[in-house]
C-alpha cells in the first residue's frame, strides 16, 4: 500500500485563499456557520421588534428612531407597513438564510467529508463558489433592511399579485427586485452546494463505508441535498416569472387587475399559479430545514445516551418516506385559495400520512432513551428539546393537514404556532446541538458546560412559552400579520396573552447572548478538547485535533462497522469506533458479525476513493 | 410600558447570572480535578439537568393545563353555522386525540432522560431493534390517521359541495383596503356580469349594463345582511391584490383572488339579536376579516355582517336602491334594445341630481391607525 504523506506537499496558501477563498470545506463550514449566527441575530432582533408592536401596541417606540428612522411615525409607533416588512424579513432570513445555509451549509460541509471519510467535497472549488454566490445574496438582502422604500413586505411567501405591483404597497418596489435577485443568486448557491453533497455522499465514501454503515447524519443531509436539488429549481422558475411580470409585463401571475385608479392590461395570469410553484419548493424546504436537524439528533441522543439509536432502518426508511412524500403535499397550504376542492381532499389524504413516518421517527428517538445510560452535554439537552419541539409542533400538523379544520385555522396564530415550534424551533435547536456537540472539532476546545445547560434551559422554557399560548390565540381565530387587532371585536380578547408571549420572546432573545458570549469566549479561550470528548464512534473523531487540508494524515481509516456500537454486551469500553474491525473485538461481536470477519481484507484492498491520489 | 420591558429583561439576566455562577460554584466542587485528558467526566450537572425535565414536565403540564382553561372562553367563538359546529367538533376530536399523544410522548421523553440518567458502572443496554414493536407504533397512527382522514373527507366533501339552488348568491369583492358587496336585487334575483375594465370612479365593481340582469343589483359597503337559516353563495372577487374572507362565527374562510372569482356557501343559523341574548352581550356584531395579506391596511379590512331574520331581512332589501337608481348616468351605457327595461330603475325626475351612490368607494387606508400614512 502506498503511504505517502500527499497533504505535505501542499504549499502553504496565501491567507486570502486559506481563510476567504478557501476550498477546504472545514473551512467553508466555519463561514457558514458565522454567516448563519450573524443572519439569526438579525432575523431573531426583527422578531423582537413585532413582538414589540403585538404585546405592546400603545408603547412608545421614539428611543427605535435612531435605527428605523422614518418607520418609527410622529405618534412613536411602528409604521403598519414596517410591520409587515419585519414579519416578512423575518421569515426569508430564518427559513432561507438562517435554517437553510446556516445549518445546511454548516454541518453538510463540515459533516460529510469527515464521517464518510474523505478528504474533501467532490469539488471544493463548487463549494466555495457555494458559499460566496451564499455571501452575495446575503449583502443584497442585508441591502435591502436599509433602503427608503423598504424591503419586501408582502409575506415570506412573496404571494403576488401584491408582490408584482409596487403601486400596491411601497415593499413591493425596489424591495422587492432586491429579495428576488438575492434569492435567485442564493438558488444558485444552494444547488452548487446540493450538488457537491450528494456527489461526495455517493462517490466518496471510504473504504467499507457501504450505504448501510453512514451514520444517520450523513442520510439526513444526503436526503436533504436531494429535497433542495429538485424543489429549489421550481421557486427559481416561480421567481423569475415573477420578476417577468414585474419588469417585462408579462402575465403569468396577473389578471384582471385595477390597482390605483388604473385597470391593468394583464389577462389570463394566475395568482395560484404562483401558490404551486412557490409551495412545491416551500413544503420540501419544511424538510430541508427539518431533516438536517433530526440527523444531528440522531447522532447526538445515540452518542449521548450510550445506546445504539433504536430502529437505524426504520429512521432511515421514514426519512427517505418523509422526502418523498414532501413533495406531493404541497397544496395543503392552498385549501382555501380557491383550488379544487377534490384536489383538496387528495391533498388531505397525503398531508395526513406524513404523520406516520414521523411519528415513528419519534418513537424511535424515545426507545433510544429507553434504558441508556444518558450523559446530559448541553448538545444532548438540545436535542431532547428537539425532539419534544418536533412531538409537540407536528401534532398540530394533524389538525392543520386537515382541509375541513384548516377552514377556520388558516393563516390564524395557531399555524405561526405549529410551524414555528415543528420546524423553527426545533431546527434551531438542532443547530445549537450540532455547535455543541462538534465544536471541539471545529476548533479544538470545548465550550463551557454550564453556560450550555442555562442557555438551553431559557432557550427551551422560553420558546414553550412563546409558542404554546400562540395556540390559543390561534384557536380564538386571531389572523397572523396583523399591525394590530384592535380594529375587531372578535381579536380584541387576548391583549395580555400578546403581551406575555413577546416578555417570553424577549427572554429566550436575551438569553441567546449567553450563547453567543460562550461561542466566541471558547474559540479562543475554552479549554483544549480532548480528541474524541463525546466518545464516540463516528470517523470525525479519528482525525486529528486541528485536521488540516486532507483531513487525515495517513491513510483514511477503512470502516468496518455501523456507527452504533455503543454499550455492545461484552466490549470493554462503552463505544466501539467505526474503523475499528471485527477481528479485535471478538468478544463482543455478534454471531453474524464473527462471519464479516472474513471481509475485512476485502475492504482493506478496496480502491482509497481518495482524491488525493490516483486510484489503484 | 418600555419600563416594565426593560425590568423583566433585567431580572431575567440577573436570575441568569446568578444561576450561572451558582451552578459553576457546585460543579467546581465536584469535578475539581478535571484534566483535559478526561474532560467530560460527569458530575452533579448531569442530576441537576436529569432532574429539571421531570420539574419542567410537571410544572409545563400543570401550567398548560391551567392557561387552557383559563384561556378556553375565548377559544372557536360560538359556532353559528351548522357546517361551522360539526367542524368544531371535529377540531375538538382530533384536538383530544393529540392531547393524549402529546401528553404520553412528551411525558416518556423527559421520564426516560430523568430515569436512565448517567450512573457510574452501569452499562446501557445494547438494543437496536424489534421490529414488532417498530410493525405496532407504525400501524396504530396509521389507523388513527386513515380515521381522520375519513372524517374530515367526509366533512370537507360537505362543505365544498355545490350551492343549493335556492342559495341567495352575493358578490364580495375585496381591495385595499375594504370589502364592497353586490346582490342580485328583488327583480331576478340574478347577479349581472362584471368586468373589471368598466370599473371606475362610481363603478366600482365593473357592472357590466350590457347585461339586463344586472339593472336591479344593489351594491352596499358598510355591512352585509344575510337572513338567517336560508344558505348563502359567496361569490368572491379581489378588485388588486388577493384577500381572503374570513367570518370567525361562521367558520367561513375563503380566499379573493384577481381574475379568479371564487365561492364558499354557508347557512347562519342565529341571527346578530339571537347572539347578543346568547352571548349577553348586547354590542354583539358578526365581522368579516381579511386573512390574506394585502397591504398596510390588512388588518382593519373590517366589515360587519348582519343575519337578519327573515323579515327584516326583505325589509332592508326593501330599501336598498338599485345601482342604475343611484347612477342615472350611466343609462348611456345600457345598449338601445334594453333601455326600455332599464328605464324602469331610473328615477322619474332624471333632471335633479343623481343621489350619492351608497356604494361609494372608502377612500384607502380605511379604518387604518390615523396617524399612519404614507411615505
Amino acid at each position: 500500500m502506498a503511504h505517502v504523506e500527499e497533504h505535505d506537499h501542499h504549499e502553504e496558501l496565501p491567507f486570502w485563499r486559506k481563510y476567504i477563498f478557501s476550498e477546504d470545506h472545514k473551512v467553508i463550514a466555519k463561514q457558514y456557520m458565522f454567516s448563519g449566527i450573524f443572519w439569526a441575530i438579525i432575523g431573531a432582533s426583527l422578531s423582537i421588534l413585532f413582538r414589540l408592536q403585538l404585546g405592546f401596541p400603545d408603547m412608545k417606540l421614539e428611543w427605535l428612531r435612531p435605527i428605523l428612522g422614518g418607520w418609527i411615525d410622529e405618534s412613536g409607533r411602528l409604521d403598519p407597513e414596517f410591520y409587515l416588512a419585519l414579519v416578512t424579513m423575518h421569515g426569508t432570513i430564518m427559513v432561507f438564510f438562517v435554517l437553510t445555509a446556516g445549518l445546511s451549509g454548516t454541518f453538510s460541509n463540515f459533516l460529510i467529508p469527515l464521517q464518510v471519510g474523505a478528504r474533501d467535497m467532490a469539488s471544493g472549488f463548487l463549494n466555495m463558489l457555494s458559499y460566496w454566490f451564499f455571501f452575495v445574496s446575503s449583502l443584497l438582502m442585508f441591502f435591502s433592511l436599509f433602503i427608503e422604500t423598504g424591503p419586501a413586505s408582502g409575506g415570506w411567501v412573496i404571494y403576488p399579485p401584491l408582490s408584482a405591483l409596487p403601486q400596491a404597497m411601497s415593499g413591493s418596489g425596489l424591495g422587492m427586485t432586491l429579495w428576488l435577485l438575492s434569492m435567485a443568486i442564493f438558488i444558485v448557491s444552494q444547488l452548487l452546494g446540493g450538488i457537491n453533497y450528494i456527489t461526495t455522499v455517493i462517490n466518496l465514501r471510504t473504504r467499507g463505508m457501504s450505504f448501510s454503515k453512514l451514520p444517520l447524519t450523513i442520510w439526513a443531509f444526503l436526503l436533504t441535498a436531494i429535497l433542495g436539488l429538485i424543489s429549489f429549481p421550481v421557486l427559481l422558475s416561480a421567481a423569475l416569472l415573477l420578476i417577468f411580470d414585474r419588469s417585462m409585463g408579462t402575465s403569468f401571475y396577473l389578471s384582471e387587475i385595477y390597482i390605483g385608479g388604473e385597470a391593468l392590461p394583464n389577462v389570463g395570469g394566475s395568482p395560484i399559479l404562483f401558490q404551486h410553484l412557490f409551495w412545491f419548493l416551500g413544503h420540501p424546504e419544511v424538510y430541508i430545514v427539518l431533516l438536517p436537524a433530526l440527523g444531528i439528533t440522531s447522532e447526538i441522543i445515540a452518542t449521548n445516551s450510550r445506546k445504539p439509536i433504536f430502529g437505524y432502518r426504520a429512521m432511515i426508511a421514514s426519512m427517505i418516506g418523509i422526502a418523498f412524500l414532501a413533495f406531493i403535499v404541497w397544496a395543503h397550504h392552498m385549501f382555501v385559495t380557491g383550488m379544487n376542492p377534490f384536489l383538496g381532499s387528495i391533498f388531505m389524504f397525503l398531508t395526513l400520512i406524513i404523520a406516520v413516518p414521523s411519528a415513528v421517527k419519534a418513537f424511535n428517538y424515545i426507545t433510544t432513551l429507553w434504558r441508556g445510560n444518558i450523559v446530559f452535554t448541553p448538545a444532548m439537552l438540545f436535542s431532547i428539546g428537539l425532539v419534544s419541539f418536533f412531538i409537540s409542533g407536528g401534532l398540530t400538523g394533524i389538525i392543520l393537514g386537515n382541509s375541513a379544520l384548516d377552514i377556520q385555522l388558516h393563516d390564524t396564530y395557531f399555524v405561526v404556532a405549529h410551524f414555528h415550534l415543528v420546524m423553527g424551533a426545533a431546527s434551531a435547536f438542532g443547530f445549537l446541538a450540532g455547535v455543541y456537540h462538534w465544536f471541539p472539532k471545529f476548533f479544538g476546545r470545548m465550550m463551557n458546560k454550564t453556560l450550555g445547560y442555562i442557555h438551553f434551559w431559557f432557550t427551551f422554557v422560553g420558546i414553550y412559552l412563546v409558542f404554546f399560548p400562540m395556540h390559543y390565540i390561534g384557536i380564538a381565530g386571531f389572523p397572523r400579520r396583523y399591525y394590530s387587532f384592535t380594529t375587531y371585536e372578535a381579536f380584541r380578547t387576548f391583549g395580555d396573552l400578546n403581551m406575555f408571549v413577546s416578555l417570553a420572546a424577549i427572554m429566550t432573545f436575551s438569553a441567546q447572548f449567553l450563547f453567543l458570549w460562550n461561542f466566541f469566549y471558547s474559540i479562543f479561550k475554552g479549554k483544549k478538547a480532548p480528541l474524541n470528548p463525546w466518545k464516540s464512534n463516528t470517523l470525525e473523531w479519528t482525525t486529528p485535533l486541528h485536521p488540516g487540508h486532507g483531513n487525515w494524515p495517513g491513510e483514511i481509516p477503512p470502516v468496518y462497522r455501523w456507527a452504533y456500537d455503543y454499550s455492545k454486551p461484552g466490549a470493554n469500553d462503552d463505544f466501539i469506533p467505526q474503523n475499528v474491525p471485527y477481528s479485535q473485538t471478538p468478544e463482543s461481536n455478534l454471531p453474524h458479525e464473527n462471519a464479516l470477519i472474513a471481509l475485512e481484507k476485502e475492504i482493506e484492498a478496496q480502491n482509497y476513493n481518495d482524491q488525493f491520489k490516483q486510484p489503484h | 410600558m418600555v419600563y416594565v420591558v426593560g425590568l423583566l429583561s433585567l431580572v431575567f439576566l440577573v436570575l441568569a447570572i446568578l444561576v450561572l455562577t451558582r451552578l459553576t460554584s457546585v460543579l467546581k466542587g465536584v469535578n475539581g480535578g478535571d484534566t483535559t485528558e478526561d474532560i467530560e467526566q460527569i458530575g452533579s450537572g448531569n442530576r441537576v439537568n436529569a432532574m429539571l425535565f421531570m420539574v419542567f414536565f410537571i410544572t409545563g403540564a400543570i401550567a398548560a393545563a391551567w392557561s387552557f382553561i383559563h384561556a378556553s372562553k375565548f377559544f372557536l367563538p360560538e359556532a353559528s353555522s351548522p357546517h361551522g359546529r360539526h367542524t368544531d367538533g371535529l377540531f375538538w376530536l382530533v384536538m383530544a386525540i393529540i392531547t393524549i399523544a402529546f401528553v404520553v410522548t412528551n411525558a416518556l421523553l423527559f421520564f426516560f432522560a430523568y430515569k436512565y440518567q448517567y450512573r457510574k458502572n452501569h452499562k446501557a443496554t445494547y438494543y437496536p431493534e424489534n421490529h414488532k414493536l417498530e410493525l405496532i407504533w407504525t400501524v396504530i397512527p396509521a389507523v388513527v390517521m386513515a380515521v381522520l382522514v375519513f372524517t374530515g373527507w367526509r366533512a370537507w366533501r360537505d362543505i365544498t359541495k355545490d350551492a343549493p339552488e335556492n342559495a341567495l348568491a352575493i358578490e364580495i369583492v375585496g381591495k385595499q383596503f375594504n370589502w364592497e358587496m353586490r346582490y342580485p336585487g328583488v327583480d331576478n334575483n340574478k347577479l349581472g356580469n362584471y368586468n373589471y375594465k368598466l370599473i371606475d370612479a362610481n363603478n366600482s365593481l365593473g357592472i357590466d349594463l350590457e347585461d339586463e340582469a344586472s339593472f336591479d343589483d344593489f351594491t352596499v359597503s358598510s355591512e352585509m345582511h344575510i337572513p338567517v337559516n336560508r344558505p348563502v353563495l359567496l361569490k368572491i372577487r379581489a378588485k388588486d391584490v388577493l384577500h381572503s374572507v374570513f367570518i370567525p362565527h361562521m367558520r367561513v374562510k375563503m380566499d379573493a383572488v384577481p381574475g379568479m372569482p371564487t365561492r364558499f356557501w354557508f347557512i347562519a343559523d342565529k341571527t346578530t339579536n339571537d347572539m347578543r341574548n346568547e352571548t349577553g352581550n348586547q354590542s354583539f356584531k358578526y365581522e368579516i376579516a381579511c386573512t390574506e395579506v394585502c397591504g398596510k391596511g390588512h388588518f382593519s379590512m373590517r366589515t360587519t355582517l348582519v343575519v337578519d331574520d327573515e323579515d327584516s331581512y326583505k325589509e332592508w332589501v326593501a330599501k336598498q336602491k338599485p345601482w342604475l337608481t343611484n347612477n342615472p348616468d350611466y343609462l348611456a351605457r345600457v345598449p338601445e334594445k334594453l333601455k326600455a327595461k332599464a328605464a324602469k330603475y331610473i328615477p322619474t325626475d332624471s333632471a335633479a341630481t343623481p343621489a350619492d351612490s351608497t356604494a361609494a368607494p372608502a377612500q384607502e387606508g380605511a379604518g387604518g391607525a390615523p396617524s399612519a400614512s404614507l411615505r
